[in-house]
């Protein structure tokens, strides 16, 4: 990621350190993780030390200092998608796209996260692929589901 | 700035408003164990070992002595059947980190905690966040910081300002009540100056070979 869209980024917050955690936002959406040449230059800009920075992105977990997919796959692993086979759906996720959960794969195409909940539980068992909710699935869809993203 | 009193254990005591309920005890020489707290520092209540039980209005609530302000016409008490139960729960749980940590010793013969009563988990970090705050407040080098959180929550330095700063300065080091500052920095040692890991190592995997 460049210097002049975090720089971008930034202006668009008005340089306040109390948009830190927006900015972090808007930048892991764009990218998908926050290099450390990032951080530094938002501490930089920000003047919010480093150690604070390193505080905040350890301690969400939506933030990820280390390389992410273009796709998230958020597989649901709460108590409703269990009793309707999320393993199942997991156990086929995890072949189709070679990756365990919190690994992502060598062309950064896919990250795989296991999530607790993610409130529709009616719709079990549900996989999330960067905010599209797919519901009621059988381990035999996921192939044509996962097809669809490049 | 006004003065207003209230009554620690049965004594009157006059404070500055604003000031803190350990700062008005303090004052008249009525001790209170802590951990995380430093007069230099802002406060912080992140040990918990200072609750007092505070009754204002006919309702007692345990609180924080170090951030807790000291109010008009309220009763502290510092040292009751219930706050030894609070402390010696603190105290036990923190051993599990580090059971051998001096202070911890001290107030556990104090309040008879059993340092075996929790499973070890020998991090050695009671978390009073001393050395980070010692490091950001005073001498403003922001060295180190808190990663992560919960149960995997840790003291961790920042490689390239360690290397720069810690090296004349390691005023954080008698802070700490445990050894885990200690543990911390001879690990980012080993990550920035490689060469001296090299020498310590005796498994021959030092970098630069």
């Amino acid at each position: 990621m460049d210097i002049g869209r975090i720089d971008q980024i930034i202006d668009k917050h008005g340089c306040k350190a109390s948009s830190l955690i927006q900015i972090l936002i808007n930048i892991q959406s764009e990218n998908h993780w926050l290099p450390k040449e990032v951080l530094e230059r938002v501490s930089e800009r920000l003047a919010v030390p480093m150690n604070q920075i390193q505080h905040i992105t350890t301690f969400y977990k939506s933030f990820s200092l280390v390389p992410k997919g273009r796709h998230e796959v958020h597989v649901c692993m709460g108590t409703a998608c269990h009793v309707r086979g999320a393993q199942r759906v997991l156990d086929t996720v995890e072949e189709l796209t070679g990756i365990k959960p919190g690994e992502t794969d060598v062309d950064l195409k896919f990250s795989l996260e296991t999530v607790n909940c993610i409130g529709c539980c009616a719709l079990g068992p549900v996989m999330v692929v960067d905010g599209e909710y797919h519901g009621n699935l059988a381990a035999g869809q996921l192939e044509d589901v996962l097809k669809n993203y490049e | 700035m006004s003065e207003l009193v209230l009554q620690i254990d049965g004594r009157e005591v006059t404070a500055q408003e604003g000031a803190t309920i350990l700062e008005a005890a303090e004052s008249v020489g009525i001790s209170i164990p802590t951990l995380c707290h430093h007069h230099k520092l802002e406060p912080y209540g992140g040990c918990r070992v200072c609750s007092v039980e505070v009754e204002a209005n006919g309702r007692t609530v345990v609180v924080a002595a170090c951030t807790y302000p000291a109010e008009k016409n309220v009763v502290v008490r510092t040292k009751t059947e219930k706050l030894d139960r609070i402390r010696k729960a603190l105290v036990e749980m923190m051993m599990a980190h580090a059971p051998d940590s001096e202070k911890l010793v001290e107030l556990a013969e104090e309040y008879g905690a059993d340092k075996d009563r929790f499973k070890r988990n020998q991090s050695f970090c009671i978390h009073c966040g001393l050395c980070v705050r010692y490091c950001n407040e005073v001498k403003k080098k922001n060295a180190l910081g808190f990663i992560d959180r919960g149960a995997k929550k840790r003291i961790c330095f920042i490689p390239e300002i360690a290397a720069k700063e810690c090296w004349q300065c390691k005023e954080c080091f008698p802070l700490c009540p445990t050894s885990a500052l200690q543990a911390a920095f001879v690990l980012n040692e080993a990550i920035t100056t490689p060469s001296s890991a090299e020498h310590s190592c005796s498994c021959g995997h030092g970098a630069g070979k």
